[in-house]
Parts: structure tokens; C-alpha cells; sequence
């Protein structure tokens, strides 16, 4: 089961097209114990990265402009995480011009290594990598076991979502969701949240293409 | 959501456009972007000090920006960091060829942003780059161990950090020295304030918080981060006593010290009040044994219309006195 890079532009596209969908829906999750403007932030990174596409892109290079584009436009914290990890993903496929599952393994881990490398986020601390950690090993347990990329990506968005759910009863040790100290227990955290929202968009779109 | 705006997404840039009108003798930005704040005057083989961080604190960040203090400022969003490439291309903008020192508060998204920026600037362009952070909010973390870092937030504290290092650079000192003295500074100031109302930023139109009429919250940060005690409204000097304890036990401060004093508002506190806190800042320190070398009294570090006041000690020495007593001229901060 495999896609090629060239098509792999319609993965990029349907993230996109996500994070515009959950604008509202993301600042409306942050309000409750963050700013109320993390849809806002992902929306206007996002969307600069759609206008910048200029339609010659792969899925490497499409992941390169959002890289880009949350880097140098977004800033806060969110800008450097999603600009790393969209930059992972990137790295780890440029170089194929064919994508397997080995492959889109090798790129979770580079996205999730990137994140790892700049922030003191551990499992636990009510932030993305809530999602990113379970998500991504479940991936991997299922592609090792199975080899079948489909249930691979089922079972990473099923991880996802059981990771975003556990962020409800967690208290937020980072960010600006921190300052509510045991007061932030009961509302799912919203940079997680779009992890979510990420990943699984990520393994629709592969799957649409996968044959 | 009661401001003096336009719409909600052009609150930056407008500012901006404003600051630019305003002080175009002494500012520009880098590129077209307005984000990129500098100074028009540059000395050849002075250390370049920049900082960096969200807007709705004015003065702070920007306002440090000018003759004796800093050179360049990256402007984030409302309450939010701006962008690594935003700072690296200040870093480029103002290094003499001695040498860049970031000085910034210690908050997650700034941290992220400004180590891109210093290895882009190590591996793109050679520029040596060290860091400084202000970590002055005695009520946002407990001390940090030696060697740890630390995890208090930044607040009006960093004030001094920039006039220490500001004047240290003017004086033609290198970048190991300018980077000493400025963590010097930081390591002996610390900060307390209390706020008495929440504050909106304008892109999200209403407050994430509230704050009744009859309480204040000891120890909110900068942005609406959680004190260490909400409660009754008290009397001035019942609040100022509380938030000199805490401070002076800190690091501490102690019989024979000699401290700079800035005394803050927060937005929509009068300088009547601010007045009324110093006196009885004064009146502690002398009871202490303490000697106020020199008083700063106003809004130096704001959050947007929160009412409230901050409370900075730095305890100075022989080596800061000369720098904290050195002339300053920017568009918001002048000191003869």
C-alpha cells in the first residue's frame, strides 16, 4: 500500500481545509482556560500557507510551506511547535518519491521528535503531546504487528482521540493554561485539541490515497 | 468589550503605525514589517540588545528601545510572542559587529522563538548571541535550585535588567561583560504586584476572567495568570506591606542593602495611587534598614486596562549604581 509524493498534496490540502473548518471551534476550546484565540492563531497560519501554495507542490514541499508559514508569521507557541513538527514531516519525506507505511512513520516520529527537541512538554502536562505520545505509538504498534498501514492510521486516530479526551482530567503544568492551576481540570486543552484535528485529517487523507 | 479601537484585527498594526508616526525621528522597522522595531541610531562596535514579546504591556517592550538602553524590539500579537524570523532579522539589523544580547521574560512561546532566532543567527550569519531572561514575579514560582532553570515568569522587574545592560553596552563594554551585568541585574531584582480588575484583549473581546468589585488578587501576573491570594479590597498600605514582605524575604533584602524601587501601574491605576504605595514602600524599607538609592514611579509595564500596581526591588552595588544613574532618551522612557 503505497501513494506517491505528487498526489500526497491532497494530505496537505485536507489539513488545511481542517484547521479552517475548526476555527471557531478551537478558540471556542481555548477560551475556557487559555486566550480564546488558538483557532484564530492556526487559522491565520494556515491560511497563509493555502495562499502561498502555488499548485507545482508534492506533499513535502506543501508541508515545507506551512513549516514556513507558522515559523516566521504566527510566533507565540504554537507557531515554533507546528512549524517544527510540519517541518519533520517534510524532512522525513522529501527524499520519496513514493510513500509507504514505513514511510509516514519515519515522518510522525521526525514531527514528534521536532516538538521533543524544543519543548519540555511531558506526557501528562495537559498539552499536545498528550495526543502526539499515545497516538504515534500506536501507530507504530500496529504497523509492527500488522504491517497494514489502514488499521495502522485507525488506530492512530482512535489513540488520538482517547489522548485528547484524557486531557480533561489533567491540570495544566505549561503555557497559559498553567496559570489556572487545579481549576483547569474538566476542559480539554486546545493546543491538543488541533493536535487531534491534525492527525487525523493526516490519516484521511492518506487513506484516500493508499492502494 | 469597551475600547477606543477599530476593528479587532488591525489593533497591532495600527498601534504601530501610530508609534512610527509618533517617533519617526528615533525608530524605524526592518523590511517593511512593523513588527521589526529598532533604533535610527546606531553606534559602531556597541554591543545590540534586543528584546521581544507580546504587545499590551506599553511601555513595555518596545518603549525600552532608544539612547542608553535597548536597540531593537520584536513585537508579538497582543499577549503573544512574535516570530523567530522576526527577531532574527532585527539581530542582523542591529549588530555592530560586537555582538547580540537577547533580554526577554521568561514565557514559554518567547523562549521557543528566540533560541530559533539565536541559531539562526549563529548559523546563517555568525553573530554571537547570549540570553538573558527576566524571571522577577516572586509570586508565579517558588526559586528556582542553583543550576535550574528557572520557572518564575517575567514581569516589570526586567526593566532594570534592561537599564543595567543598556547603559553597560553604551559604555562600550563587551558582550561577555554587557551579558554579566545583565544577568547580575536579573538576579537581584525581584517583583510582586496585585491587580484589582480583569483586562481584554481585543481579539478575543471579552476577559477570561473577572474580578468582583469589593477583590483584588495578590500576585496576578501580566497577562491574568492566577496570583497566590485573591480576597477583600484592603487599604493601600495593608496591600503594600504584604507585597514588601514577600519580596524582601525573597532574595532577601536585608539591613544595609541599597535598592532601585520602580513602582508600577498596571494600566488603569492613577499615579495618585502609585504615590500612595511608594510612601509606604518607603516607610518599610526605612524601618528595614534599607536604603532606596533611587525611586521609578509610573506605568512602566502594563496589562492592557488591568487596574493594579507592581512593586521592583533591585538591589544595586557599586558596579549598577553608575548604570542605573546613566541618561536614557527613547520615545517613552527619558532619565537625565
Amino acid at each position: 500500500m503505497k501513494f506517491t509524493n505528487q498526489e500526497g498534496i491532497e494530505i496537505v490540502e485536507t489539513i488545511i481545509a481542517c484547521i479552517q473548518k475548526n476555527r471557531d471551534y478551537l478558540s471556542e476550546i481555548d477560551g475556557a482556560i487559555g486566550d480564546g484565540d488558538h483557532g484564530i492563531n492556526m487559522n491565520k497560519g494556515f491560511t497563509l500557507a493555502k495562499e502561498a501554495l502555488t499548485g507545482k507542490e508534492n506533499m513535502s514541499t506543501g508541508f515545507q510551506i506551512i513549516s514556513k508559514m507558522l515559523m516566521s508569521k504566527i510566533g507565540g507557541s504554537m507557531g515554533p511547535l507546528y512549524g517544527n513538527f510540519f517541518r519533520g514531516l517534510y524532512v522525513a519525506s522529501k527524499q520519496h518519491e513514493e510513500i509507504d507505511g514505513q514511510i509516514i512513520g519515519e515522518m510522525l516520529d521526525k514531527a514528534y521528535d521536532n516538538i521533543k527537541k524544543i519543548s519540555p512538554a511531558k506526557v501528562n502536562d495537559k498539552t499536545l503531546v498528550d495526543v502526539l505520545d499515545p497516538a504515534i505509538y500506536a501507530y507504530h504498534k500496529e504497523f509492527d504487528a500488522s504491517q497494514d498501514v489502514n488499521k495502522a492510521l485507525t488506530e492512530m486516530v482512535g489513540a488520538s482521540q482517547a489522548g485528547l479526551e484524557a486531557t480533561k482530567h489533567m491540570v495544566a503544568k505549561l503555557g497559559r493554561a498553567s496559570r489556572l492551576g487545579e481549576r483547569s481540570k474538566g476542559h480539554q486543552d486546545a493546543g491538543a485539541t488541533s493536535a487531534q484535528l491534525i492527525l487525523e485529517s493526516f490519516a484521511d487523507g492518506c487513506k484516500k490515497l493508499l492502494r | 468589550m469597551k475600547k477606543i479601537i477599530n476593528n479587532p484585527e488591525n489593533y497591532l498594526k495600527e498601534m504601530l503605525e501610530g508609534i512610527y508616526i509618533a517617533h519617526q525621528d528615533q525608530v524605524t522597522c526592518v523590511n517593511d514589517d512593523l513588527q521589526c522595531y529598532v533604533t535610527k541610531n546606531k553606534t559602531p562596535g556597541k554591543v545590540g540588545i534586543s528584546t521581544g514579546g507580546g504587545s499590551g504591556h506599553l511601555p513595555l517592550f518596545l518603549g525600552y528601545v532608544g539612547d542608553g538602553m535597548l536597540d531593537g524590539c520584536a513585537v508579538g500579537d497582543v499577549f503573544q510572542s512574535p516570530s523567530a524570523e522576526q527577531m532574527f532579522e532585527i539581530t542582523k539589523d542591529i549588530d555592530q559587529g560586537a555582538g547580540v544580547l537577547y533580554i526577554y521574560g521568561n514565557y514559554n512561546g518567547d523562549i521557543f522563538n528566540f533560541d530559533m532566532a539565536t541559531e539562526m543567527a549563529d548559523f546563517e550569519e555568525n553573530i554571537q548571541v547570549t540570553t538573558v531572561l527576566g524571571a522577577d514575579d516572586v509570586a508565579s514560582a517558588g526559586p528556582s535550585a542553583p543550576g535550574e532553570k528557572s520557572t518564575r515568569r517575567g514581569v516589570a522587574g526586567i526593566f532594570f535588567v534592561y537599564k543595567c545592560a543598556g547603559a553597560a553596552a553604551a559604555k562600550m563594554y563587551d558582550l561577555e561583560t554587557v551579558t554579566r551585568i545583565a544577568q547580575k541585574a536579573a538576579d537581584n531584582v525581584r517583583t510582586m504586584g496585585v491587580a484589582l480588575s480583569a483586562c481584554v484583549v481585543p481579539r478575543v473581546g471579552k476577559a477570561g476572567f473577572s474580578i468582583e468589585e469589593n477583590e483584588m488578587e495578590i500576585g496576578m501576573g501580566i497577562h491574568g495568570e492566577t496570583g497566590i491570594r485573591r480576597g477583600q479590597l484592603e487599604s493601600a498600605d495593608q496591600i503594600t506591606e504584604e507585597m514588601m514582605q514577600q519580596i524582601l524575604a525573597d532574595l532577601p533584602y536585608v539591613e544595609g542593602d541599597e535598592v532601585a524601587v520602580l513602582v508600577n501601574g498596571l494600566g488603569a491605576t492613577p499615579l495618585d495611587e502609585q504615590y500612595i504605595v511608594t510612601r509606604k514602600i518607603d516607610a518599610i524599607l526605612k524601618e528595614k534598614g534599607i536604603k532606596a538609592y533611587r525611586y521609578y514611579v509610573g506605568e512602566y509595564a502594563t496589562a492592557l486596562e488591568m487596574s493594579g500596581v507592581s512593586i521592583s526591588l533591585l538591589k544595586v552595588d557599586e558596579e549598577l549604581k553608575p548604570l542605573i544613574d546613566y541618561p536614557v532618551n527613547t520615545p517613552f522612557f527619558k532619565q537625565m
